[in-house]
């Protein structure tokens, strides 16, 4: 029997391997080509291990595309739409869970319908709306909506203190003549720490690699985000057969994700479980 | 004293309401107003340049004779097998991962990494990945199976199957996670009682395992389906103009094109529509069958 398990582990073992070799082979291999110079590229059979390694095609890219220009917009859009819509969510959040107000199933419920409309029905007016104010080219569009805090992220929230902040927590605060702005902040936020969190472990991974919205909005390079020129790479920057060059773009936009994915990998994990059993 | 406890609780309530304005404010200026407008737009003719003009149904009956919409609509549906595909891969990778095995948080790492990767820098790395001449996946092909591998994104008819390849392995870890997740939810005593009944390995998964991870299966399902109907960025990368034939666009992405490129501001809006009803249509069946088959404790 030991015997037996021993051998499907074994089996196991294997397979996950290969599995992992199939997921990983395809980074290992951007991350190889765009270490290759231009002449290489087309080796056959392909190098796994370039040689010569050479640096120039991130020098290339670098120079060529405006990309700190990019890191920077994208970098603005994630810190203001985070602070603030996580702050506002959590708010709200704290509202819905542990008080009673007029018409509160009825708003939530109204919240949530939004989830149901496609970004694709209402970009089209948004796109008019902001043009209007003269804000197409600039990062408002992508920033000013999130401000006003996600429903996903206040449905989350809202299970998750419900949960885990006593009602006698909050009673005692009160008798203690703590107000109820202070209360949420002394008392909901710290206790809501590992909720925000996660939320601001997701909320960076979808912020950050947004495409659509970006692509809509954003026309100058100087003001576009990270994706938005890097997807530009192929038609503006460099040649379609720039497969080096390509793959070495792709990196950049990649590696901060991976930063922050390794930083915060408990968060992202149990947060994508977590709101996987809920929803 | 009973006054003064309404009073405070008055004052609760005002405070309440207060911290639900935010994004009750957001629903109204950047759902319902937009909402109301694109279907007023539906019925109108506009290009942001000349002034608006009402057209009725026009938009819906140019719709229904334009190729290109039933293309992106097949298309669309088409890459719902992915979504299967998606979930038959994962369960089996969190059956294995779900065991005292050593280094299993390292596998299940590994496997999350493509899906927290962005799209577009995905796009551009399997754009490489499946070059006709170069790809490493005709490469290969070429040396095990020794034929020539198909033209991925240049046949109209492999240019789906990319992105049905890509988006598993792309998205096969998210799904994994969550099943993972529901298999560790699963207490032993069910399988203890049916080992006692002799029940074999296949029965107690399909008798067992299955039926008590459906709220993850629905989840995953209905969530697929959002998801696939509003694909649009990896078109953007690897199909350009919607790719040989318009064999690579979706729904969004003809939407985009109407939009942005042609600025048909109205009859874009109309086929939007038709998406958010298609997607709220399936999305209701979906609810209702679910009382059938999804097990609730």
């Amino acid at each position: 029997m030991a015997k037996e398990r021993r051998l499907i582990n074994l089996i196991i073992y294997v397979l996950l391997l290969a599995g992992s070799v199939i997921m990983l082979g395809p980074l290992v291999w951007t991350i190889s080509t765009s270490l290759k110079s231009q002449l290489h590229v087309f080796d056959v059979p392909p190098q796994w291990i370039p040689d010569p390694v050479t640096w120039a095609n991130y020098k290339d890219v670098w120079s060529k595309a405006p990309l700190l220009h990019g890191f920077m917009n994208s970098a603005i859009v994630v810190v203001t739409v985070l602070s603030v819509g996580l702050f506002i969510a959590a708010m709200a959040a704290y509202a819905f869970s542990k008080f009673d107000f007029p018409f509160k199933e009825a708003i939530f419920m109204a919240l949530l319908g939004t989830m149901m409309i496609p970004y694709s029905v209402v970009m089209i007016p948004q796109y008019i709306g902001f043009s209007e104010l003269g804000w197409v080219d600039t990062l408002l569009p992508l920033i000013v909506p999130g401000l006003f805090g996600n429903i996903v992220t206040i449905f989350f929230f809202r299970q998750f203190m419900q949960g885990s902040i006593p009602n006698d927590l909050i009673d005692a605060a009160k008798i203690d003549g703590c107000g109820y702005f202070r209360t949420f902040t002394t008392v909901a936020l710290p206790i809501a720490k590992p909720a925000i969190a996660a939320q601001a472990a997701l909320g960076f991974m979808g912020i950050w690699n947004d495409f659509m919205g970006p692509l809509i909005y954003l026309h100058t390079p100087e003001r576009q985000t990270i994706q938005v020129l890097i997807a530009s790479m192929q038609s503006n920057y460099i040649s379609t057969s720039n497969y080096p060059s390509l793959m070495a773009a792709s990196i950049v936009a990649l590696l901060p994700v991976i930063i922050v994915f390794f930083m915060a990998q408990r968060y992202f994990i149990e947060s994508m479980a977590i709101s996987g059993i809920k929803g | 004293m009973k006054k003064k406890t309404t009073g405070f609780r008055r004052k609760e309530m005002l405070w309440s309401l207060l911290f639900v304005t935010p994004p009750v404010l957001g629903f109204l200026i950047f759902g319902l107003t937009p909402l109301l407008t694109s279907f007023g737009l539906s019925f109108m003719s506009w290009d942001m340049m000349t002034p608006a003009k009402f057209v009725g149904g026009d938009n819906f009956a140019k719709m229904f004779e334009d190729e290109k919409f039933y293309k992106s609509l097949f298309n669309t549906f088409y890459l719902l097998l992915g979504i299967p595909l998606g979930m038959i891969v994962a369960l089996i990778l969190a059956i294995m991962m779900n065991r005292p095995l050593k280094g299993v948080s390292i596998f299940r790492t590994i496997y999350y990494i493509p899906v927290i990767s962005p799209i577009i820098a995905v796009s551009l790395l399997w754009q490489w990945m499946l070059n006709f001449d170069y790809g490493l996946i005709n490469e290969f092909i070429w040396r095990v199976f020794g034929v020539q591998g198909p033209n991925w994104l240049g046949d109209p008819n492999w240019v789906k199957p990319s992105f049905l390849l890509m988006g598993l392995w792309g998205g096969v870890g998210g799904t994994m996670v969550l099943y993972l997740a529901g298999l560790q939810g699963i207490s032993s005593t069910y399988y203890e009682a049916a080992e006692v009944d002799g029940a074999s390995r296949w029965h107690q998964f399909k008798h067992i395992t299955l039926p008590l991870l459906s709220p993850i299966h629905f989840f995953v399902v209905v969530m697929g389906v959002i998801g696939t109907f509003q694909s649009f960025s990896q078109m953007y990368i690897l199909a350009s103009d919607g790719g040989p034939e318009y064999s690579g666009a979706t729904i969004v992405y003809y939407i985009f094109q109407e939009a942005f490129k042609y600025f048909n501001m109205g009859y874009a809006s109309a086929v939007a529509w038709v998406l958010g009803i298609i997607i709220f249509i399936i999305t209701l069946i979906q609810f209702r069958f679910s009382k059938r088959w999804v097990y609730q404790d």
